[in-house]
């Protein structure tokens, strides 16, 4: 729809058009701000948890786990060097073989949520699910925070 | 012949002063609409509603996704 429109607008006179194909979606997606009567309403992106601790593919667990838990969490996000979410540690892997590396255990591509989905919404559909707790991503996989129904403000 | 741009360049231009336009329905934009744009409708785009661009500055339309 955005290409049509820059045509049609060529086609009226105006000489510098470009179209931003990915759109709203993309820009939303990447946690930038929005204007609108919808704009304030609490999204996953906002009110996620963003001091989940992280860690790299190659470190041991009983590393990762010891400060993991240290902190009060029960679960580690593996990242690469741009923070872009490879894997998920549970408890069951952090209190699993210390000795084991990090790659060898976890989750493979958790499920993960943009940060414009609405934190109501998102809160309803994990506790329907039975689901502790989601990862937050912009669209390019870049870790955010974590969301989990009880994060969303109450209505 | 119109440009595809991505977010970034999106950014770039935006700071330029580029003008943005957003092509869906006119309900969807008072939703929800990126900062600084303006609505003008698909359906309703003719010479008469983008008269209110400017035809030097650039312009960016942009919808809610690839579709």
């Amino acid at each position: 729809m955005s290409k049509r429109a820059a045509w049609r607008l060529e086609t009226l006179g105006f000489e510098q058009v470009h179209h931003y194909t990915p759109g709203k979606e993309d820009w939303m997606a990447a946690g930038l701000p929005i204007e609108g009567s919808k704009a304030s309403i609490p999204r996953v992106g906002s009110v996620a948890r963003r001091d989940v601790p992280t860690c790299r593919l190659d470190e041991r667990v009983g590393d990762v786990s010891a400060r993991v838990l240290a902190k009060g969490w029960d679960l580690c996000v593996v990242v690469n060097e741009g923070n872009i979410v490879l894997g998920r540690l549970k408890r069951a892997a952090l209190e699993g073989d210390a000795d084991a590396i990090v790659e060898s255990v976890m989750e493979p591509g958790p499920v993960t949520y943009r940060p414009h989905v609405v934190a109501a919404d998102a809160a309803r559909t994990l506790s329907e699910r039975h689901v502790e707790s989601v990862l937050v991503t912009t669209g390019d996989g870049e870790l955010i925070g974590v969301f989990g129904p009880e994060d969303a403000p109450s209505p | 012949m119109p440009t595809p741009i991505d977010r970034n360049m999106l950014q770039r231009l935006i700071a330029q002063g580029a003008q943005l336009v957003e092509v869906l329905p006119r309900a969807e934009f008072e939703e929800e609409h990126l900062p600084g744009a303006t609505s003008l409708p698909l359906r309703q785009l003719t010479a008469e509603t983008a008269s209110t661009l400017s035809k030097t500055v650039p312009v960016i339309t942009y919808c809610w996704d690839f579709t």
